[in-house]
């Protein structure tokens, strides 16, 4: 019987020493599947079987919490130069056919020194984490010892996680569809006890999973509930009369939170960003305990929003400037209540959670925080008259929310919608192109197009998406048949394609060849019917600068010229 | 000696071309291969055993064919046939004159297939190699490991109800696959294609396990959890719904790269070529002795300039070839002009 306990235990041991194998077979299974079913099955599978400390790992790395990168591509690169006697251009070579630097790393090393890998994936991320500080030459002989133990696909999962770059092909939806499942819980409460501020190497996963830490985080955001988009309000909203429409505002979703005296702004990728705002000292002293709030971070200037591009230069920096503070102000647009006197309010009515949130809004009393106000309309022509207004709102679009709707998890239909306004499109013509990554690192797919400018072309966005496979694969043989020049991975190509390319806003900038950066661009048709000479032209451009590039692009004019 | 021309490489004193690619009065071809061995040359001479492949491919023509290592002359020049061991009957072209010699690879492996014959390393003072798989991240594993993969994934799709379509080119990879199932239990069906090798190959006395032909009047419990050998994806053709479920898994030496084996629906992708990888092209380009080495098709930038740093002249040529399926998947433009 001892014997018996003991062979068991043993096998046990043995089991859960492999658990980076068990990581890698896992990521190896989902990249091989397409079938969400399935998928869940294969994280459920590796819940139920995966170490213990090897689990919270694995969720953190699964919604969003990224390593750092530990070492410099560079170094790597030269490492892995010395090591398997390439020179780095042949590296470069390399490189540039992958288009992916992990996988390159791990398909240019062969050595081996004979021993298996062991040990879990948590072994090797504590591993990782406690030489993250070190000198080079420690990193440099772990990496090598490991590298050396590892199989082609355990050196590439090894390899994503020190170069920072850990993404795979599961949403955190699918892993929280999984989680819900394999809990028996419903997926919006299993999506709450998952968010908010925790450590992957400090956290146990069964109590995160079992909720009784989920009370004690005081910064504990909920999921978001987001909009599906939608086409027109005749199919998707019968009776107008249950809609409650606002503006939808360009800033940065988030949540802000104070329970117990403590303040917390989270962003909607779920990063906490409290100490970006020194504009909202008001609302950490002043709004009543036990609140969340659900709204827009926006650049606002006497009640009026600014464009985007303003707000990110508020964000990508650690020190906000008494200058910045000044010259880009931020606010809260308010637009739900999440929580109010330490209780859930998600399961009232959204008129409901509206009225309260009116009343907190104006209790505060300042203008760092304000409410997205309903709008008043009578029909759907009514409503979509609102809708080519919205630019000159600075807003881009309208939002629609069912009056009697909860505040659901995840993207859903039915209660929320978007009504985006139709994006600004041009039409331009392909000029540089360069292999994609991952999945199309074989083919020409990140392009380059330009406008005609008197009779020189200027170039001025880059886009990547937008194009059936089909017309990608078409693309890819013209470029390849009509490149003129070679810049390193760059292929210049003869000006004979014309795209329609569409975005959502525009700005002037200084970094830009053609003084205009324009927003999210896309490729909205192939005009197969235009040739080169037919393009749009950069005064054409400036034109829509004029009229939709929102009044407060002086004040970015400035800003960009004096950093 | 030889010189490389607009309609491919010319040998002057012996007044012949090599797999030339416009139609030229006598042709020495290296392989059946359509970028190799095209239509419309007053002549063909190829290796014994690629005749009757050419055949199928391109019909009646006036065909000469010599064995391994049987020297014909030619205005005075010895051209001799030796294995390169690509697919059957496949060959490097040996050239002699006056005392300097040139080898021309065609296309090659170093590993033995057990069926396409053994890379003969022949000594020369000029060897024009191919270099398809030219980059260090291309290294194969032994064929043994790549064939009990595909065996154990044919298992689980049996054993879950899915036949197993295997996607690989008609003439060489189809036959690589025949060879690797030969003790396979159930059903393997094949497209046209490689049927109509097949049946030359057997015709010629190769003997491979026979792969059928699948038809509504195939019985439906024997469509079902088999092999099928297709070049091309058979979704959207009859067979789709005669075959059942069904998995996919692409064979070709592009699946060592993510990108590639994630793009197209395939669901599984095994790193099988019938080119030389890395080691296989430097091992053989040492193996030579070679003062001088021209690359072509593939990676010929990179692996000349390779060459070039670890002390052997080499230099790039632009050809034709490599216009198969399989190198068409990554064919890059060729901007540069053949190095001088």
């Amino acid at each position: 019987m001892m014997t018996n306990e003991h062979a068991d235990h043993a096998v046990g041991m043995r089991k859960e020493s492999n658990g980076f194998k068990l990581f890698t077979a896992l990521l190896n299974d989902l990249s091989a599947t397409d079938g969400t079913q399935e998928k869940v099955c294969l994280l459920m599978e590796y819940f139920n079987n995966a170490p213990p400390d090897d689990k919270s790992w694995t969720l953190g790395l699964f919604t969003g919490r990224r390593l750092r990168r530990m070492v410099k591509t560079k170094l790597l690169a030269g490492w892995l130069s010395e090591w398997a006697n390439i020179p780095e251009w042949l590296f470069e070579e390399c490189y540039h056919q992958v288009g992916d630097l992990a996988e390159t790393l791990a398909l240019l090393d062969n050595s081996t020194s004979g021993t298996v890998m062991e040990g879990d994936l948590s072994d090797c991320l504590r591993t990782l984490r406690e030489i993250s500080e070190a000198e080079d030459v420690v990193k440099k002989e772990t990496i090598r010892r490991y590298w050396s133990s590892m199989s082609k696909d355990e050196k590439f999962v090894f390899n994503k996680l020190i170069t920072g770059g850990f993404r795979v092909g599961v949403s955190a939806q699918l892993v929280i569809q999984a989680l819900a499942k394999m809990f028996k819980e419903d997926k919006a409460v299993i999506a709450h006890r998952i968010s908010g501020q925790w450590e992957p190497g400090d956290t146990d996963f069964a109590v995160l999973l079992s909720g009784q830490g989920t009370n004690d985080d005081l910064s504990k955001p909920y999921p978001f509930f987001l909009a599906h988009p939608m086409e027109d309000p005749a199919e998707t909203c019968s009776d107008m009369a249950e809609w409650h429409a606002e503006w939808k505002w360009d800033g940065i979703r988030g949540q802000v939170i104070r329970r117990k005296g403590q303040w917390f702004v989270w962003s909607r990728g779920e990063e906490l960003i409290t100490e970006k705002f020194p504009e909202f000292e008001e609302m950490r002293k002043k709004l009543p305990d036990g609140i969340v709030i659900d709204g827009e971070i926006l650049a606002m200037k006497g009640g009026v929003p600014l464009p985007f591009s303003l707000l990110q230069t508020r964000i990508g920096r650690s020190k906000i400037s008494p200058k910045q503070l000044r010259e880009v102000p931020v606010a809260f647009m308010a637009f739900d209540l999440l929580e109010f006197n330490g209780e859930d309010w998600r399961g009232r009515p959204h008129a409901e959670r509206m009225a309260q949130l009116k009343a907190v809004v104006q209790d505060l009393g300042h203008p760092t925080l304000s409410i997205s106000e309903g709008l008043a309309f009578s029909g759907k022509d009514d409503l979509a008259a609102l809708r080519a207004r919205s630019r000159e709102h600075g807003s881009e679009g309208l939002m629609l929310k069912r009056k009697t709707s909860t505040y659901q998890v995840g993207r859903k239909r039915g209660d929320w919608w978007k009504w985006k306004t139709d994006p600004m499109t041009i039409d331009a013509v392909l000029t540089y192109a360069q292999k994609g990554h991952g999945k199309r690192s074989s083919l020409y797919t990140d392009y380059t197009f330009a406008l005609r400018d008197g009779d020189r072309l200027v170039v001025f966005a880059k886009a990547y998406s937008g194009l059936t496979d089909k017309e990608f694969a078409a693309v890819d043989a013209f470029v390849k048949k009509n490149a003129i020049e070679k810049f390193g991975p760059v292929r210049t190509v003869k000006p004979e394609l014309v795209f329609e390319i569409a975005f959502e806003g525009l700005s002037e900038s200084k970094r830009h060849r053609s003084g205009i950066a324009v927003r999210f661009p896309r490729m909205s048709r192939w005009r197969t019917d235009k040739n080169a000479s037919q393009i749009n032209t950069l005064d054409d451009l400036r034109e829509m600068l004029k009229q939709y590039g929102s009044q407060a692009d002086a004040s970015g004019d400035e800003i960009n010229e004096r950093e | 000696m030889i010189s490389f021309t607009e309609s491919g490489l010319f040998c002057i004193p012996g007044g012949f071309h090599i797999d030339p690619w416009r139609p030229v009065e006598t042709a020495v071809i290296t392989h059946a291969h359509s970028d190799h061995a095209r239509t419309g040359h007053g002549s063909y001479l190829c290796h014994e055993q690629s005749l009757p492949i050419m055949r199928v491919r391109l019909g009646d023509q006036h065909y000469q064919t010599a064995g391994w290592n049987q020297p014909v002359i030619r205005n005075g020049v010895k051209v001799s046939l030796h294995a390169a061991g690509h697919i059957i009957g496949s060959a490097q072209v040996r050239v002699e004159y006056k005392g300097e010699v040139w080898v021309i690879s065609g296309d090659y492996k170093t590993h033995d297939d057990g069926i396409s014959g053994a890379f003969e390393p022949i000594r020369c003072h000029t060897f024009v190699t191919e270099s398809t798989f030219g980059l260090p991240v291309y290294r194969w594993d032994p064929q043994e490991k790549i064939y009990a993969e595909m065996r154990q994934w044919i298992d689980k799709n049996t054993a879950e109800g899915y036949s197993s379509v295997f996607q690989a080119y008609s003439l060489g990879k189809a036959q690589r696959l025949m060879d690797a199932f030969r003790d396979y239990e159930g059903r393997i069906f094949a497209h046209g294609a490689v049927l109509r090798i097949q049946e030359a190959l057997d015709e010629a006395g190769h003997r491979f396990p026979i792969a059928e032909r699948m038809s509504s009047l195939t019985p439906s419990d024997k469509r079902k959890t088999c092999i099928f050998i297709s070049p091309s994806p058979v979704e959207g053709t009859h067979v789709q719904k005669l075959i059942g479920p069904y998995r996919t898994a692409v064979c070709s030496g592009w699946m060592q790269v993510r990108g590639n084996r994630r793009r197209g629906s395939a669901d599984k992708g095994f790193v099988l070529s019938d080119h030389a990888d890395w080691d296989g092209l430097l091992e053989a380009v040492k193996a030579t002795g070679a003062g001088r080495v021209y690359a072509t098709h593939g990676f010929q930038s990179a692996f000349s300039r390779y060459l070039n740093e670890t002390g052997i002249e080499a230099a790039e040529v632009r050809t034709m070839f490599g216009n198969e399926e399989e190198e068409a998947m990554t064919a890059e433009p060729v901007l540069e002009n053949p190095a001088s």
